[in-house]
């Protein structure tokens, strides 16, 4: 495999993407579904990549995981991870790097475990798939991750079919898979969101405690900011393919500059909020098919004016803080 | 008070029976089994629901809500137990007070996408049962429609449209315009802004809450969110297995909940944090409905459970003006000589406030 050293010596980044479109070609036009994302991500680094339905925020994992389908068209200025440039490896490599050092996990577990087949036998399988080892020694590795993410009874639940499984033990099974070859890099396309909140909390906590002690990375991809807020070390917000602001977990919190952000932080319903109405942005997601130019959320911002034709790009604001917009700033 | 219930709810129980097939009748013959025993969705609710309030019901899927709800609106008979509507039975009712309840009661579903017929036009969705009903004349009909798509915050241009040419959240206000076209005075949400995008969410929350205020509306809110519960509602009710296991105020369920249950809930609550938050849960998940744990239903998840708990099934009872709450702890608690039921846990996660993760 064409591991290359790394030139610019950036040795503690795991992940590092510039400049990432993908490009949907469809009968209608170009989706632009994601448009010049950058993202960085260190050795053990939890980033949540927050934004709502449309965003591009899902494409953007399966551009890096190499799953997007014959419609799309990924591009990228550069996309390292690991020594590998995933711009350049052959399917067949990338293949290989699925599942042992890059791993998914899905918003569905009813979708992605194979109705048909046994719990070890599709745990087995992903063993077998990237290593050669015993059947002993496959199943006792699975043993091992599931008691990882906090299933009672392991043995007996090899055993299972998937429809035996409740919708959160499913998707431990899930996180479990994605544990088997200890991966570098996790993404996560909002596991909890199908989940109840008490469950929720339980996957949050194997995840934390994961992260923590295998040193793994990870991608968290969800719409709801508050979740992540307690989770990932750094943030991204992303809207309508690009990504708006991103800096640090608590600089986000405490000093959001974007007014996608301030709205997207002012919209969560809470008891502080109570008696008087939520603050909302106006409008709704634009279509991605026909992006009128300028910046995406010159419509619904209230800090709009004509500079806002011209597309901002995403530049620093303070240590380590990027955010794209001509009138960034804290919220008045 | 009775004066301003404008509904009751007493006792109400609902079993589903598993459909059984002729092999599985010769088979339960065979083995000497009688008939499978019918799974209690909802196993004996008492609540009192007043004029112009918002109730929410708050619960874990499975915990029976959704049934519930679509008691209240009459979608589906009880089992047991009675609703009552302005003081009567609805069970009871017919001709013309039968239809005075059914347009009174309006539903919002969750999923915005299979609640509206995508075969009509969202004119004739929204108008067909006013003109039905009498509310309107067929004449006067496009311009109710117009008026009730203002109102809801959509273009009355949109009427000839289909709904899937409506985003999500401009089909749930088309979901809310129908509900509102029957001049309701109850609707029962059920889960009606789940489905939705935050900014989303946010514009439907304050749609809501004008059309209460114009509209003297009252809402059941059935949701699994507490942080939309909390913004929202003025009581909250929670909901285990089938059960109410808690009843007060909003203000009072959040700043000094009585069930481990809801503690755990609104210790699940997140939060915005600038700091990294150390997730506690509680472990378990919600019990089959149909195989019930023995005495308190949440004994099997429950920190504090004790000997009687696996026994003995508490019941409400107020442990403060306006607060029920069915836990055993409320009566050991002077024993123990504790502030209140489930202090510990109170103190430690009440406030559900960030912990900073020590590393």
């Amino acid at each position: 495999m064409a591991k290359q050293s790394d030139m610019n010596g950036n040795n503690d980044l795991l992940l590092d993407v510039q400049g990432l479109k993908t490009w949907f070609y469809t009968r209608d036009g170009v989706v632009k579904a994601v448009d010049g994302v950058s993202l960085q991500l260190k050795r053990g680094e939890i980033l949540g990549l927050v934004g709502e339905s449309g965003s591009g925020k899902s494409v953007t994992g399966f551009s890096i995981m190499g799953l997007v389908g014959e419609r799309g068209k990924v591009h990228a200025e550069r996309m390292m991870f690991d020594g590998y440039d995933l711009t350049k490896v052959s399917a067949e490599q990338m293949r290989s790097l699925r599942g042992s050092r890059l791993a998914m996990i899905f918003q569905d577990p009813m979708m992605t475990l194979n109705p048909t087949l046994r719990i070890d036998t599709q745990m087995m399988e992903a063993v077998h798939a990237h290593e050669k080892v015993s059947r002993r020694a496959a199943r006792e590795r699975s043993l091992e991750v599931l008691r990882m993410v906090g299933i009672p009874a392991p043995e007996a639940r090899l055993k299972a079919y998937p429809h035996h499984l409740s919708g959160g033990m499913r998707q431990r099974i899930a996180i479990a898979i994605a544990l088997l070859n200890a991966p570098k890099l996790i993404i996560a396309d909002e596991p909890t969101t199908a989940l109840d909140v008490t469950i929720q909390g339980q996957i949050l906590y194997e995840v934390q405690k994961l992260c923590r002690e295998m040193g793994t990375a990870l991608i968290w991809i969800t719409h709801d900011l508050a979740l992540v807020s307690g989770l990932a070390d750094r943030m991204a917000v992303m809207y309508a393919g690009h990504i708006v602001e991103s800096t640090s977990t608590a600089e986000l919190i405490e000093r959001p500059m974007h007014p996608y952000t301030h709205g997207l932080m002012s919209s969560i319903p809470s008891l502080g909020t109570r008696g008087q109405p939520l603050f909302q942005i106006p409008g709704s997601t634009p279509s991605l098919l026909h992006l009128p130019p300028g910046c995406a959320f010159r419509t619904r911002c209230y800090r709009a004016d004509a500079q806002c034709e011209h597309a901002p790009s995403l530049l620093p604001v303070g240590d380590d803080h990027l955010v794209s917009c001509w009138h960034s700033g804290e919220k008045s | 008070m009775s004066a301003e219930l404008i509904m009751q709810v007493q006792g109400l129980r609902r079993d589903y029976v598993q459909p059984s097939d002729f092999i599985d009748f010769i088979g339960r013959k065979l083995r000497g089994q009688g008939k499978p025993p019918p799974v209690q969705a909802v196993m004996g609710v008492d609540l009192d629901i007043r004029h112009g309030e918002v109730l929410a019901v708050v619960g874990e899927s499975g915990c029976g809500k959704t049934t519930l709800g679509r008691m209240l609106t009459g979608i589906i008979p009880p089992t047991a137990g009675r609703v009552l509507y302005k003081g009567r039975d609805i069970a009871g009712l017919t001709g013309a007070a039968r239809r005075e309840y059914d347009l009174a009661v309006q539903m919002i579903f969750q999923d915005p996408y299979s609640s509206l017929n995508p075969r009509m036009r969202v004119g004739d969705i929204i108008g067909e049962a006013p003109v039905v009903h009498g509310l309107v004349s067929r004449a006067e009909r496009d311009e109710y429609v117009c008026s009730l798509l203002r109102k809801v915050g959509l273009d009355p241009g949109y009427r000839e449209r289909y709904p899937h040419q409506f985003s999500g959240g401009q089909r749930q206000r088309v979901g809310v315009a129908r509900a509102l076209a029957l001049k309701p005075s109850i609707i029962v949400c059920d889960e009606a802004v789940a489905a939705l995008d935050v900014s989303i969410q946010a514009q439907v929350l304050n749609l809501f809450m004008d059309l209460r205020r114009d509209f003297d509306l009252t809402y059941v809110f059935i949701s699994h969110n507490l942080g939309v519960v909390s913004h929202i509602s003025d009581r909250v009710a929670i909901m285990y297995l089938g059960r109410l296991v808690e009843l007060a105020d909003t203000e009072e369920i959040f700043a000094r909940a009585n069930h481990p249950y809801t503690q755990a809930l609104l210790k699940e609550l997140p939060v915005l944090s600038a700091g990294k938050r150390r997730f506690d849960p509680i472990s378990g998940e919600l019990p089959s409905p149909a195989n019930p744990p023995s005495g308190c239903a949440f004994h099997p998840r429950c920190p504090l459970a004790m000997a009687k708990c696996r026994e003995e099934r508490p019941v409400l009872q107020e442990v403060a003006p306006q607060h029920w709450s069915a836990c055993h702890l409320n009566d050991v608690s002077g024993a123990a000589g504790a502030a209140g039921p489930g202090t510990p846990v109170a103190d430690r996660h009440l406030h559900n406030a960030p912990q900073t993760e020590t590393a």
